[in-house]
């Protein structure tokens, strides 16, 4: 048995599922071992002064002892520099946590609510409960908390972080070793806490390929069947493409009254190669249009107005669920510059200014470049 | 016995004459029994918790009726026991006579600050019979605004103690500013003062923030204003930078003394200087200071910027040192000491060994990377009671055992105090090492049922809180026993320089027959041998305008 | 002439327990301080968010009112200071006159702001983002959090104003009637300590309220 894997045995930690927790588990025997060797050192010099200087019935004078400054140092700079080295170490893999590698990563929407988690892949199925990846593959998990604050943690990945209400975060992993893992919820969120788990399955990639068409493989099952078991929520969601079931709600939902996916500027701006792009607001700021951003067009917009477009939005706080905010931002990332989709009608409608009179669009005298997505959003 | 400084402060024995007193070492009494009540309150419900984690499964309670008590645990802990007992207890009885005072600078607002405590206390137990709530003692919103339980009486209990916090912290910091006795200056006073002062300092600034943000959480909780609610323009996450701003300055104010009280027992019981004064003044200062720099340690995996959570670690590593130098200074204390092996010294080793332990998981959690695994996990709670108990508690107990003759003038059993010591300590070892490894497996806190595999850990973990829980009673009865009937102690039974023992055990009511001028300072042993005659140390030399040397050297030795 | 002054027997000197008294306000004050900091605080985290709401809500504001309760404490203040002066002269009745004035200021602030608080409340602006008037705003969920703030800083600022009203009364009663005089002037500097701290509050609420508009 290697050294690594002893620590983990004496120290009852879970297996380390991936690299990070792999890198992260030698910082913490590095760590432990000193610790355990700082108190006993404290506990023995106790003890050795006692033993040596110990006396029954009543004490005698003692000299006055001074501390000398090497010893003051000594102890002072050997602990700092001990200290120090742990946090530079400990600094470095904390952003590696903090930052998901660049790359094609997978990308699961996480819905946290009382007392359940929901994942949405944007290629695949969603399910309550049972996340089901690729081995080998960077996971990017978005996530966001439709009531109160609750903390997903995967104690086999050492990852956990904290998800939030009316705010998107963003964490991540990359499984090596295929396996089923569990996800406790780490934040006090009312009366079922103990009970709000899950299960991250990591499927080779011949059985993951099965379970994107549509079947269920045995440890996804069995995954299942353990957290039934436990008391936690599991269950099906419809198999759906998000970013098709995005064109649908935005068609529903009356986005294309304002927004082109052409690449014209309309009343709003153009969703063709939006996503990820630098657009220049109102106020002058330059924001990048990603998920967050998106989101709060949709639930709060008359913020971050872009330059050149009116304050006519209406908001959809209420309307759209987060899902299917999350959905419809997965389409406009589907919707690459220069591509078409023939299949989608502009409805027609009228759309009326706050103040009563036309949109900017039909102000200016229309004319703008078709096909040029970047104008909608520098001018 | 009667002295020119007036008869004992116990002698008065109506029962107006302590609830009205004005008497700094009464109201100290009062506190005493005050946060020892709280304290087995608190261990009681600590206790049924680990009795219904027995087992996986619900045993006993309902999920809602362990969060419900686990939020009291915390509450009671924190508020009703650990931020106040030594100060209000000890600092209340000691300061004044540590400093050649006769009395605190303001006594009717000390006592003003008791019953303020006990309107806290009730408010606080009120809310039990309305169910209690269920948010934990640290009160996340949004959750704390929606929960359906009966929260804002217990706000309004803990505001109403912050209250009687902050005026004793004035209380003690104008005192130590304008009562120390002629010819005491700062680096002349004993190192507990030092340490109350520290702490006072960190009441007065943290707690109005603590109560302003209870304040709002309660408001928006009853009244709806959604203060925190993002639908409203409010964030959750500046509910968290505000409470730990108070909350981890907080655990200072819980240790700072305890590190006062180790500070007076390793010298005395070492019968020799500090290894370095300086060295824990400063320290004292430096934790208060930089301990307020550290909150955002507590929110690694909220979401903060990569900066942010650097900046709060290496802060919080540097905490860390200020308790280290406390430590190596009180470990050097005893080098080439006189050492008496008694109950309050045991106590210290057991601070000594738990305390580091302790703390040095604490750094643990401080590195970042870390933290992601252990946040809000048991690892995280087996740190904070390492420190909480293994550290505060095991000094108040010290400082119970060593100011035991100085406020009742009697003195407990030893060696029932030695073995009550040991049980307490191997039921704390037994009780919280398990808990650790609990946070290592990934068992979050706050957790109702388990996984299986959990179980053995978590057995351990309840057997170990009876052998904690029989320890304590043990401590409490004999204590209770030796109040009355225990054998007379005597003025100075530990041979302490310190200053609080050159009156008498128990101490006058106004404390010293007149302005007294300490020729010594309180750690100098160079000189000092109790008589090997074995007289009694009865008496000083009360009338000597000069002050009273050492009761042991009453039958004169010399005397520089 | 000076009296004859008695001190507290734990006291070396009427002076020492002068001191103390002093001291012990400055601390108290120190704790006001941060009380009223955390709300501060929120105000700049949300400020920092919502820039542009909270200086629309601002501009709704009116300017006036606000001002004009800032030249009301801070002649209250000025009436304060010269009556612990006229104490310490033994000059009581003068004092006393003073500390009638900065009563009547006070309370003068108070009607302003309750006025201003009916104004409010007549268009519809709740706090806790109720009221008519949020239905109708683009970015109402900024406002709900400016408004809030407002009425809970203000709030709890007209409240310590109602408190040293209260206080600056009995004590001023106490100076009339030549009451307790050798306590007099310690208790009038710490009362007017605290009327000071009162203004000081008042001076950094009235940017972030009524001055900050933005521009607009």
């Amino acid at each position: 048995m290697s050294f690594d894997e002893l620590m983990r045995r004496l120290l009852f930690l879970p297996e380390a599922a991936t690299e990070f927790a792999r890198s992260v588990d030698r910082l913490h025997f590095f760590v432990i071992l000193v610790t355990m060797a700082g108190s006993a050192i404290v506990a023995f010099a106790a003890l050795v002064f006692l033993l040596r200087y110990g006396r029954k019935g009543r004490p005698l004078s003692t000299p006055r002892v001074r501390a000398s400054v090497w010893f003051e140092g000594l102890v002072i700079g050997g602990l700092l520099s001990l200290f120090l080295l742990w946090w530079v170490i400990g600094f470095r893999q904390y952003i590696a946590y903090a930052t998901p590698p660049a790359g094609d990563a997978l990308e699961v929407y996480v819905t946290a609510k009382q007392w359940m988690w929901k994942f949405a892949s944007p290629s695949g199925r969603a399910s309550i409960g049972v996340l089901v990846v690729p081995e080998g593959r960077v996971v990017r998990l978005i996530m966001t908390s439709r009531d109160v604050i609750h903390s997903f943690y995967v104690p086999a990945f050492r990852l956990k972080r904290d998800v939030l209400p009316g705010r998107f975060t963003v964490t991540w992993f990359d499984a090596r070793d295929a396996g089923v893992y569990d996800v406790h919820c780490a934040e006090f969120c009312g009366t079922e806490h103990s009970r709000m788990s899950a299960s991250v399955v990591v499927l080779p990639p011949d059985l993951y390929e099965r379970w994107l068409d549509g079947e269920e493989p045995e440890p996804v099952a069995r995954a299942g069947a353990r957290l039934r078991l436990g008391g936690g929520q599991v269950g099906d969601v419809e198999q759906v493409d998000m970013a098709e079931h995005g064109q649908r709600l935005a068609a529903a939902h009356g986005c294309f009254a304002c927004h082109t996916i052409d690449g014209q500027p309309h009343i709003g701006p153009t969703w063709q190669g939006l996503f990820g792009k630098r657009v220049a607001l109102e106020s002058g700021d330059v924001v990048r249009a990603d998920e967050a951003y998106l989101t709060r067009s949709m639930m709060d917009p008359q913020s971050d107005i872009v330059a050149g477009f009116q304050p006519v939005m209406p908001t959809y706080l209420g309307t759209l669920e987060n899902t299917e905010a999350a959905a419809i931002v997965q389409f406009i990332k589907s919707l690459h510059p220069g591509q078409r989709s023939p299949e989608v009608r502009l409805p027609e409608a009228r759309v009326v200014a706050q103040d009563g009179g036309l949109p900017a669009a039909h102000r200016d005298g229309a004319g703008r470049d078709a096909g040029s997505g970047d104008r909608a959003g520098a001018r | 016995m009667t002295h020119p400084a007036g008869p004992s402060y116990l002698e008065e024995r109506s029962v107006r004459s302590w609830l009205f007193t004005r008497d700094h070492k009464r109201i100290g009494v009062l506190f005493l029994i005050a946060t020892a009540l709280m304290m087995a309150l608190g261990g009681i419900f600590a206790l049924l918790l680990r009795l219904e984690l027995l087992t996986p499964r619900p045993m006993f309670m309902s999920a809602d009726s362990y969060n419900r008590l686990f939020t009291l645990h915390g509450v009671t802990m924190v508020w009703l026991f650990l931020i106040p007992s030594i100060p209000t207890a000890f600092g209340n009885f000691l300061l004044p006579i540590m400093i050649g005072a006769r009395e605190l600078a303001f006594p009717r607002w000390n006592l003003a600050s008791f019953y303020l405590y006990c309107l806290g206390a009730l408010v606080t137990l009120f809310s039990m019979f309305l169910g209690g709530t269920d948010t934990g003692w640290t009160f996340y919103v949004p959750y704390s605004s929606k929960t359906p339980t009966a929260i804002v009486p217990v706000l309004v209990g803990v505001f109403i103690l912050g209250w009687s916090t902050i005026i004793t912290g004035i209380n003690f910091i104008t005192t130590v500013h304008t009562l120390r006795t002629r010819g005491m200056t700062w680096m002349r006073m004993p190192l507990f003062v030092w340490a109350i002062y520290g702490t006072s300092v960190i009441q007065v600034l943290a707690t109005p923030v603590l109560g302003m943000t209870l304040a709002l959480v309660a408001v928006d909780h009853w009244l709806d204003w959604g203060l925190f609610d993002p639908g409203r323009g409010g964030d959750p996450v500046i509910f968290q930078h505000l409470f730990w701003f108070y909350s981890h300055p907080a655990v200072y104010i819980m240790i700072l003394p305890a590190m006062g009280v180790v500070s007076e027992l390793v010298t005395t019981f070492s019968h020799k200087n500090p290894l370095s004064y300086l060295a824990i003044a400063v320290s004292t200062f430096g934790i208060a200071f930089v301990g307020f720099l550290t909150w955002g340690h507590h929110m690694f995996t909220a979401g903060m910027s990569t900066f942010d959570a650097g900046a709060f670690g290496v802060l919080s590593m540097l905490v860390a040192i200020f308790s280290a130098i406390k430590v190596s200074t009180w470990v050097g204390t005893m080098y080439r000491g006189s050492i008496s092996f008694k109950a309050p010294l045991a106590y210290v080793f057991a601070f000594l060994f738990l305390f580091v332990f302790g703390g040095m998981t604490g750094v643990a959690v401080a590195t970042m990377s870390l933290d992601v695994h252990w946040h809000d996990t048991y690892f995280v709670v087996a740190h904070f009671h390492f420190i909480m108990v293994g550290g505060s508690l095991t000094a108040y107990l010290g400082a119970l055992h060593y100011w035991f003759p100085k406020i009742t003038g009697r003195m407990y059993p030893e060696r029932w105090a030695l073995a009550a010591a040991l049980l307490v300590f191997g039921g704390f070892v037994l009780t919280f090492v398990p808990q650790f490894l609990l946070g290592n497996l990934g068992m979050p806190r706050r957790y109702h049922s388990y996984p299986e595999s959990m179980q053995a850990l978590h057995t351990i973990s309840t057997g170990g809180s009876w052998a904690l829980f029989g320890g304590l009673s043990i401590t409490l009865s004999y204590l209770l026993w030796a109040a009355r009937r225990g054998r007379l102690a005597g003025d100075n039974p530990w041979y302490s320089a310190s200053y609080e023992w050159y009156v008498p055990s128990p101490p006058p009511k106004h404390n010293w027959p007149a302005t007294p001028c300490f020729e010594l300072d309180p750690y100098d042993y160079t000189t000092y041998a109790p008589d090997p005659r074995g007289k009694s140390d009865v008496g000083g030399a009360p009338d000597a305008p000069g002050g009273a040397p050492p009761a042991g050297d009453a039958q004169g030795a010399a005397h520089g | 002439m000076a009296e004859p002054v008695e001190h507290a027997a734990h006291f070396e000197s009427a002076e020492r327990q002068g001191q103390a008294a002093t001291l012990g306000m400055w601390v108290f004050l120190a704790s006001e301080v941060l009380f009223f900091g955390a709300l501060f605080v929120i105000y700049a985290a949300y400020r920092t968010r919502e820039p542009r709401a909270f200086a629309e809500a601002v501009a709704e504001n009116t300017f006036w009112w606000g001002s004009g309760n800032t030249l009301v404490l801070l002649t209250s203040s000025l009436f304060i200071a010269l009556s612990v002066h006229m104490l310490r002269s033994s000059r009581a009745r003068a004092a006393c006159w003073l500390v009638g004035a900065t009563v009547f200021l006070g309370m003068l602030f108070l009607g302003i702001k309750s006025y201003e608080y009916v104004e409010h409340f007549r268009h519809g602006i709740y706090p806790g983002g109720q009221g008519q008037w949020f239905a109708d705003q683009p970015r109402a969920a900024a406002m709900a959090a400016f408004w809030t703030l407002y009425y809970l800083m203000t709030g709890l600022h007209a409240l310590h104003v109602i408190i040293g009203v209260l206080l600056l009364s009995v004590i001023g009663w106490c100076v009339a009637r030549r009451r307790v005089t050798r306590l007099a002037p310690q208790a009038l500097e710490n009362g007017a300590m605290y009327w000071h701290l009162v203004d000081i509050v008042w001076l950094f609420l009235w940017p972030c309220f009524y001055l900050t508009n933005g521009g607009a």
